[in-house]
């Protein structure tokens, strides 16, 4: 490094800090400079707003926000764990704990914040943490394994969250609040008020209007309980402090900086300290001009750009940011934007407020029908919309907005019809403009192309949504052919291989691909995409097209999704999960005592399922085949529990037995389940059967469920529970058994056809043009012709099916595929293992991140779970 | 696909250090799906064959779960690169030269393999 390349030295490596270098990179200044980081924290910057996800399953390496390509490409000399320990502002050097020095021309602050820990007795007590860095999170996951209880100080934004992660680890979840409401900052009395109703809906215990006192302990100094200020003392493990954060500004302060009298670095519009014009300070550290310390993520990407801007010796100042949040908290979504509270003079409030439902909403509106601001909870579909037009006069009227759908409001406002000014990303200050020549000037295709340009929806995420729908309408006015191909292989749509392979009688993936592909997948091995896709969709149609209706025979098998090629469900160690089917739920005394010998003689761990089944975990794959031969041999068949097919028909007792029932709900939802059991389709099937209308089959929340009326039964089709939960919609009524499964065989095949892949009824019956009636229209009246087809189709399959477990013991050839090992097939997999657990197994996680890897293998990610 | 007789007995070798490992025989390889393989120092490969009987093998572990399963995930190509995903949560890894297609930072052992 020569001398004269003027030197730029970040302190603090956290989200900001990226984002700043990222903005010296564009402006060329890394070419010009030389740039130094010193980054406290043990791991480069990450995303520390998607924190919580860690709790769901993402690494570490998941929420990197670092691309060590960027690093290296522009020669940042990045030094990670190696934190500022003082700056000499006369001689222009910072000293780092490693004890180098580094000379400066610019000196930029990142530091960002520390979590506020009031100063209660015992703060410090084992078992006390606070929720700011993985490290911490690292630290309480692992405190949690012997904890039952936890509580969070604080229930703003960071305190629900960290108090929903504590109860994800299993722990009985308390919130103390000081302030009368849950995210006081936010959210009105009201908004409030909806909340809370929904939090302690989900189990979690909240005190409001009290405060912590002190932190009780036992002899060993552990945490065992809160005393609070109204008196009473809660008892639990584990504390988690989330009272605020304040600016890091220590260094700064100690090098006869400016901070604020409430902490912050004080700098001038162009991020600039007041004091010295070599040092910048942005992010959560910084006090900016307007006198605000922003703690969002947001207006400190835009003070990063400012410096860079300025170090550029361009012009740009930062005087102030939109503090418009929205967030999913556990589950929730929590809006607020503009002047939320309504602090302009004169402004009136227009409020949608249903508590049963847990849904809040507030617009406020000024004089002049301005929208100036609003709160949303519950639901917030409407924040990207509402958001882009604050400050200005919305072209419906604002009762419209917040009134839910179907209670004679007008259509959503969408994306089209919004300014070309408006803040599509408020994460990123990405306007609809920018999106829009992102795609006509910078010739972008796709939502991951435009976030690459725009870096629109890189952050939190919650505008993907809007940006999709504005690059589809962006691409589709400037007469630009949507790409809506299955995937990188093909150019069809799903529906489109179907009728291709239907019409043409394909019968391999091959075939297929060589003739069908895009030019340049044919001749190619295909993707994880489309080859489980075709394989679902020639299984769907093995009869007809003249397939072997074996999903292990031939080319089929390296096909399959690899649970379908094991015939099992693969657990998270490896091992496998076994459920052999139980038809409407009903399962003999005979038939138990089998499934629990089984399981104990294999030492599976055995739960009953949501499905009214029994699942047995913990097998290896060399253990199925004796598993399955057992089963086979007491008359089980595959429960499919690994295909995208039929699950369960659920019953309920019926007519039978229970005093209600008008009609035998546990023979039909036998019925059913023999009937279309094994039959593949894009996503996985579930139905079920009620006796009455009291409904313990829970049949409406299916993907077709039939509910006994005294004239006969009731079908309901395209209902689904998980995520995104859906009523059922009655399809026809009062049928006989021969009418109803005529019906649902016309449903299921033109479902099958025309669906995408993995989409489930509900999504298929709410895109297709039409919805409910043209189904109707399709099944019932037969409008296309095509239900004598669909019938044919559905009697083929019925005719075929055969158990492919029982297919699979009887051939040796595929039974050698069940092996750890090809070249020592009596050997175990040694990362399976297993602990006990409340009288009977677990995988044994430990084991996972130890593994067995060898020391050379210096690049391999680092995965703790 | 079935082989042509005379290259039955063919057999699978990995490469290790300054030797050849056996596997398998080269018939026991479906194309498109993949196989584990204990090694002597208790590593584990993942062995595969692509349709046009290229050979690739790589270490069996996903570096993101942990569990020893990349034999089993699906495989494809990529802009010409053939890859496996991991059956777990997916990511995908080139199969000749270990590096995760979806985090650059991540990377798993390559092996040489041959059938003679
Ligand atoms: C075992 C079971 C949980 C339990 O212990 O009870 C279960 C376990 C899994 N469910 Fe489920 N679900 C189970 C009942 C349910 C139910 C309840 C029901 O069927 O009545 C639902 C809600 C109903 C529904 O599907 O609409 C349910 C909604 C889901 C979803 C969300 C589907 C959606 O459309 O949103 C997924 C994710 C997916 O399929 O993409 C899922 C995915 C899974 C997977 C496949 C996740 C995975 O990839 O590992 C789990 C595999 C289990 C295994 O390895 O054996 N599971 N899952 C239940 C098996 C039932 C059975 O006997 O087959
Ligand atoms: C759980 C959680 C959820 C959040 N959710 C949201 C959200 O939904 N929306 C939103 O807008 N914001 C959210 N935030 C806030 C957001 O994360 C912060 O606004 C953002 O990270 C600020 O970036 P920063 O770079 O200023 O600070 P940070 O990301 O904290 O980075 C500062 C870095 O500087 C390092 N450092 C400090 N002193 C030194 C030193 N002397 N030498 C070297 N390095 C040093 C620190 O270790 C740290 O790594 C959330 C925060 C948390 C904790
Ligand atoms: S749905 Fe009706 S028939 Fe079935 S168990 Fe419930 S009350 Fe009885
Ligand atoms: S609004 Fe957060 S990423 Fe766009």
């Amino acid at each position: 490094m020569t001398t004269d390349t003027p030197t730029i030295v970040l302190v603090g490596h956290g989200m900001v800090g990226q984002r700043f270098l990222e903005a010296l990179a564009e402006r060329g200044l890394t070419a010009t400079h030389r740039v130094v980081v010193l980054c406290e924290e043990p791991r480069p910057a990450y995303d520390r707003v998607a924190l919580t996800s860690y709790f769901s399953g993402k690494t570490p390496e998941d929420l990197s926000m670092t691309d060590m390509e960027f690093i290296e490409k522009h020669s940042i000399e990045l030094r990670v764990g190696d934190p500022a320990e003082t700056v000499d502002r006369s001689s222009r050097t910072v000293t780092a704990r490693s004890g180098q020095t580094f000379a400066y021309d610019t000196l930029v602050l990142a530091t960002g914040s520390y979590p506020f820990v009031p100063p209660v007795p015992n703060k410090d007590a084992t078992g006390c943490f606070v929720y700011r860095t993985i490290e911490d999170l690292l630290a309480i996951e692992e405190y949690a394994k012997t904890a039952t209880t936890g509580a969070v100080v604080g229930g703003g934004l960071l305190g629900l969250e960290a108090a929903g992660a504590l109860k994800g680890l299993g722990l009985t979840s308390h919130i103390v609040e000081f302030a009368p409401r849950l995210m006081p900052v936010q959210v009105d009395e009201g908004g409030g008020a909806a909340l809370l109703r929904t939090i302690e809906d989900m189990g979690l215990s909240v005190h409001t209007g009290v405060g912590t006192q002190e932190i009780a302990v036992d002899a060993d100094g552990a945490v065992t309980g809160m005393k609070l200020s109204d008196g009473s003392e809660l008892s639990t493990d584990l504390v988690v402090f989330s009272a605020g954060v304040r600016p890091r500004d220590q260094l700064a302060r100690a090098s006869g900086l400016t901070v604020g009298e409430r902490g912050g670095i004080t700098v001038d519009e162009q991020c600039r300290t007041v004091n010295d014009p070599h040092v910048f300070a942005i992010g959560e550290c910084a006090l900016a001009a307007d006198g605000r310390v922003y703690g969002l993520v947001a207006p400190g990407y835009e003070q990063a750009e400012t410096a860079a801007a300025t170090i550029a010796a361009d012009e740009a100042s930062f005087t102030g940011a939109d503090l418009s949040t929205k967030l999913k908290l556990l589950g929730v979504d929590v809006a607020s934007f503009g002047d939320a509270h309504g602090t302009a003079d004169d402004c009136l409030d227009v409020v949608y407020s249903d508590s049963r439902a847990g849904l809040y909403k507030k617009l406020v509106i000024g004089r002049d029908g301005t929208l100036l601001g609003g709160i949303l909870v519950g639901d917030a579909e409407a924040y990207g919309t509402l958001r882009a037009l604050t400050g200005s006069v919305p072209p419906i009227s604002p009762e419209s907005l917040v009134l839910p759908a179907g209670s004679g409001a007008p259509a959503q406002l969408g994306p089209a019809a919004l300014p070309d000014d408006a803040i599509i990303c408020s994460c990123n200050n990405v306007r609809k403009g920018t999106i829009r020549d992102a795609v006509t000037e910078h010739r972008c295709t796709t939502v991951p192309e435009v976030k690459k340009c725009t870096k629109a929806g890189t952050t939190c995420g919650s505008c993907v949504k809007v940006l999709g729908q504005l690059v589809t309408a962006e691409l589709e006015a400037g007469g630009v052919e949507v790409d809506k191909g299955l995937c990188g292989c093909f150019a069809q749509t799903r529906e489109e291989l179907y009728e291709i392979v239907l019409a043409l009688r394909i019968n391999t993936y091959q075939d297929l691909l060589d003739r069908y592909g895009r030019e340049n997948a044919r001749g190619g091995d295909g993707c994880e995409i489309c080859k489980p896709a075709v394989a679902s969709i020639i299984a769907s149609l093995a009869p007809t097209i003249g397939a072997s209706g074996y999903v292990l025979d031939g080319e089929q098998a390296a096909l399959q999704d690899s649970n379908d090629h094991f015939l099992a469900n693969l657990q998270k160690n490896g091992s496998y999960s076994v459920v052999p089917r139980i038809p409407g739920g009903e399962i003999t005394p005979e038939g138990l005592i089998v499934i629990g010998e089984i399981a104990r003689d294999f030492g599976l761990y055995t739960k009953i399922t949501g499905g009214q089944r029994i699942d047995m975990f913990g097998a290896r794959v060399e253990q199925l085949p004796l598993i399955w031969t057992r089963l086979v041999d007491a008359g089980f068949e595959s429960g499919h529990a690994y295909g995208k097919s039929l699950r369960t028909v659920k019953s309920c007792v019926g007519q039978t037995w229970c005093r209600y029932g008008v009609q035998d709900s546990v023979r039909m939802a036998i019925d059913l389940e023999l009937r279309y059991r094994g039959l593949r389709s894009p996503h996985k099937l579930k139905s079920a059967v009620s006796g009455c209308a009291r409904e313990c089959a829970e049949a409406q929340s299916k993907d077709f469920g039939v509910i006994a009326t005294a004239g006969g039964w009731n079908l309901y089709v395209a209902g689904n529970g998980g995520a995104t939960p859906r009523h059922a919609d009655l399809l026809a009524q009062d049928l006989t058994d021969t009418e109803l499964i005529k019906l649902i065989d016309r449903f299921l095949m033109f479902y099958i056809r025309t669906a995408d892949r993995l989409e489930r009824t509900s999504t298929w019956l709410e895109r297709i043009p039409g919805g409910l009636d043209h189904v109707r229209d399709v099944v019932v009246e037969d409008s296309l012709g095509i239900c004598e087809e669909l019938e044919t189709l559905m009697a083929a399959h019925v005719a075929n099916y055969r158990d492919e477990w029982s297919d699979t013991i009887n051939d040796p050839e595929k039974l050698a595929r069940f092996v750890s090992f090809v070249n020592a097939p009596d050997t175990p997999d040694p990362v399976v293992g297993f602990v006990p657990e409340r009288d009977q197994i677990k995988p044994d996680l430990p084991l996972l991140s130890i593994g067995l890897r060898p020391a050379d293998d210096v690049l391999e990610g680092t995965a703790q779970r | 696909m079935t082989l042509a007789p005379e290259t039955t007995d063919l057999k699978v070798q990995l490469r290790l250090g300054d030797s050849w490992f056996t596997i398998c025989d080269l018939n026991v390889l479906l194309p498109g799906r993949g196989v584990a393989a204990l090694l002597p120092d208790g590593r584990q490969a993942a062995v595969f064959r692509d349709r046009t009987g290229n050979l690739y093998a790589v270490d069996n572990r996903d570096p993101f779960g942990g569990a020893a399963v990349l034999s089993r995930g699906l495989t494809g190509s990529h802009q010409g690169r053939p890859f496996v995903a991991s059956p777990l949560l997916k990511q995908r890894f080139d199969l000749a030269t270990g590096q995760c297609l979806d985090d650059d930072t991540v990377r798993i052992t390559a092996y040489e393999v041959r059938a003679r």
